[in-house]
């Protein structure tokens, strides 16, 4: 399997563990991600804010490198996933749209044809039969015992006709990755909302609100660890954990980990060389539980 | 045979909530309304809950059918049956219920009023009527289908935390004032709806989209009044300084500046709001994921800035 990586700004700035988790994962599963170094950021819905046109222009950008590489495009971000998947459905349904935005990018030498490349969350390919038969082969070292919560970060879900999930208001992908790895599954309600960071500097108190209920519920559920693939969801529920727990009379302390960190621990890499110590949140409880 | 899970409570009679079940044959063709109708016509009489058109009209009949809220008139029983053979019925999220699926919809409709949800003109009345192109009217034509159901409202994820959020259905219906071309407070609504309570505390989640049983989708409508107050020059709030600042600097280098970004979200003369970002700033300093100091661009970045030259932005 051979891809275009579009690893989003996040992942090269505030989780760059989650760039380092991806690239083992990658190497253990024997997958190829050819980064899009000359990709633009997908504008995570707030350049639309200020001109619609501006990000599917440079989405479609985007997409005209991946179809220039003949490769199919993945992502490692939820929100990255949900917007490149609107601007798709934005210039695709509407021809004379798409004309106007391949005129934006005819003097860069890009133009975006449609039809010819997928745009697939990382969770999304593992969860292809290809991929899960991948999983079942390389795992080395199941991870028995550890109950694990999905947190889906909800662009990838909603608008449900946008979403690469069967069911987006009861998603089981990333649970059933999780069990091919060894662990357990947590269900709970707030796996498919939102963790509050996007108004995380609008409205501090409601999103650290979001995040903590969402946080109580898993540990309410039973879960060791949360498990996200977006990295937003990850600074609002790891690198905010402090003030959210500050806020919060019920206690909602729990480790969160990357979707690629999960994969790579199954696959026999150590927390250590997919950057878990630089978490917020200690993770070190998770090897205890991995121990027994 | 279903089983119906239905949330019921009646102050009058005691204080708490409870499930009660009740088993009906789907008949082909029923939609939830009429499976709810039979249940109190047949089943309980004292089950309650409002309805009128059987249309999708009326935007009376939305209730919360196994977790997320939908028009009961508007689908088929049969298709909301689980794999255990039960459908779970539930008041509305976000208000407060008076009896079963009946809620009350006071602070829904206290957040309709809070927009103005009527013209404006600035222009005294012509002497036939104030007309509009077919163009105008689509910029307004999605947010005039809402029903004000209560789906949108019921399901918010911020509105889940924040009782001071406006919440979607009100901030769609504003939408639909702020873009008329007859309106002539387009800069004093804006600046309305900047305020903390508004536009910039939607979290984008979708949830209102997803639920909305029209074309209103109210998160696109946020979107379009975000676009107007920056146009606008509405931009003395972090919401709109965000918005500015991430269009900016993914312009300078195709990616976003995680260091610059929250330090112009809340301004550099906001001595109160710089403090507040330092005990994050220092904990991830501390941990080593501070996103690196030297921000690097993407390759053929002169491209992405050509783009926003020939979109003059």
């Amino acid at each position: 399997m051979k891809f275009a990586l579009f690893t989003g700004c996040v992942a090269k700035g505030a989780t760059r563990e989650l760039m380092l988790s991806t690239m083992k994962s990658a190497e253990g599963l024997g997958i190829e991600f050819v980064e899009m170094k000359s990709a633009a950021c997908c504008g995570a819905g707030v350049v639309s804010e200020k001109n619609p046109l501006l990000a599917d222009a440079l989405n479609a950008r985007t997409f005209a490198i991946a179809e220039e590489q003949n490769l199919d495009l993945v992502t490692i971000c939820s929100t990255c996933q949900g917007i490149l998947k609107k601007t798709e459905c934005h210039v695709d349904s509407d021809p004379a749209y798409k004309e106007k935005v391949n005129s934006v990018l005819q003097e860069g030498g890009h133009q975006y044809a449609g039809g010819k490349i997928k745009i697939q969350h990382f969770a999304n390919v593992l969860g292809t039969e290809e991929g899960l038969k991948l999983l079942r082969e390389k795992v080395k070292r199941p991870l028995t015992g550890l109950k694990t919560a999905a947190f889906y970060g909800c662009y990838v879900l909603r608008p449900s006709e946008l979403s690469l999930y069967e069911n987006p208001d009861d998603p089981t992908g990333m649970e059933e990755i999780f069990e091919i790895l060894g662990a357990t599954p947590v269900y709970y309600d707030s796996r498919t909302k939102c963790c509050g960071f996007p108004i995380i500097m609008m409205n501090k108190d409601a999103s650290h609100d979001m995040a903590g209920n969402a946080l109580i519920d898993a540990v309410d559920s039973g879960a060791d660890c949360v498990v996200t693939g977006c990295p937003l969801c990850h600074l609002s529920l790891d690198a905010y954990q402090p003030e959210i727990e500050k806020m919060n009379k019920k206690g909602c302390s729990v480790p969160i980990l990357h979707l690629p960190q999960l994969v790579a621990l199954a696959l026999g890499y150590s927390p250590q060389e997919l950057g878990m110590d630089t978490h917020v949140v200690a993770t070190t409880g998770l090897d205890k539980i991995l121990a027994q | 045979m279903a089983t119906f899970r239905i949330k019921r409570y009646n102050p009058e009679k005691q204080p708490e909530s409870y499930y009660e079940e009740f088993q009906l044959d789907i008949k082909p063709g029923m939609t939830l309304l009429d499976c709810m109708n039979e249940i109190k016509w047949t089943l309980d009489g004292s089950f309650t809950y409002r309805m009128s058109c059987r249309s999708a009209i009326c935007g009376s009949c939305a209730v919360k059918a196994n977790g997320h809220s939908l028009l009961a008139c508007q689908r088929q029983g049969a298709h909301l049956v689980k794999d255990d053979e039960t459908i779970v019925l539930e008041p509305l999220g976000n208000m407060k219920p008076i009896k079963d699926l009946a809620v009350d919809f006071k602070p829904f409709w206290d957040k309709v009023d809070k927009v103005s949800p009527y013209l404006q003109p600035d222009k005294k009345a012509p002497k036939e009527e104030r007309k509009q192109s077919p163009e105008q009217f689509r910029l307004i034509d999605d947010s005039s289908t809402c029903i004000m159901c209560g789906a949108c409202y019921s399901d918010c994820n911020v509105l889940e935390v924040d009782d001071n959020f406006l919440g979607p259905a009100a901030l769609a219906k504003a939408q639909r004032f702020v873009q008329d071309s007859r309106d002539g407070k387009t800069l004093e609504r804006v600046k309305y709806l900047s305020k903390p309570g508004g536009i910039w505390d939607c979290t984008h989640c979708g949830e209102c989209v997803e639920r909305c049983p029209k074309p209103a989708q109210p998160f696109h409508r946020i979107k379009e009044i975000m676009t107007v107050a920056l146009d606008q020059g509405v931009t003395n709030n972090n919401g709109a300084r965000h918005a500015l600042s991430f269009a900016k600097l993914v312009k300078s280098s195709g990616s976003l500046n995680e260091n610059i970004i929250p330090v112009e979200t809340v301004g550099f003369f906001n001595i109160k709001g710089l403090f507040d970002l330092l005990p994050v700033g220092l904990r991830m300093l501390f941990k080593g994921k501070n996103p690196p100091i030297l921000h690097k661009s993407i390759d053929d970045v002169e491209d992405v800035k050509r783009i926003y030259m020939e979109l003059d932005e």
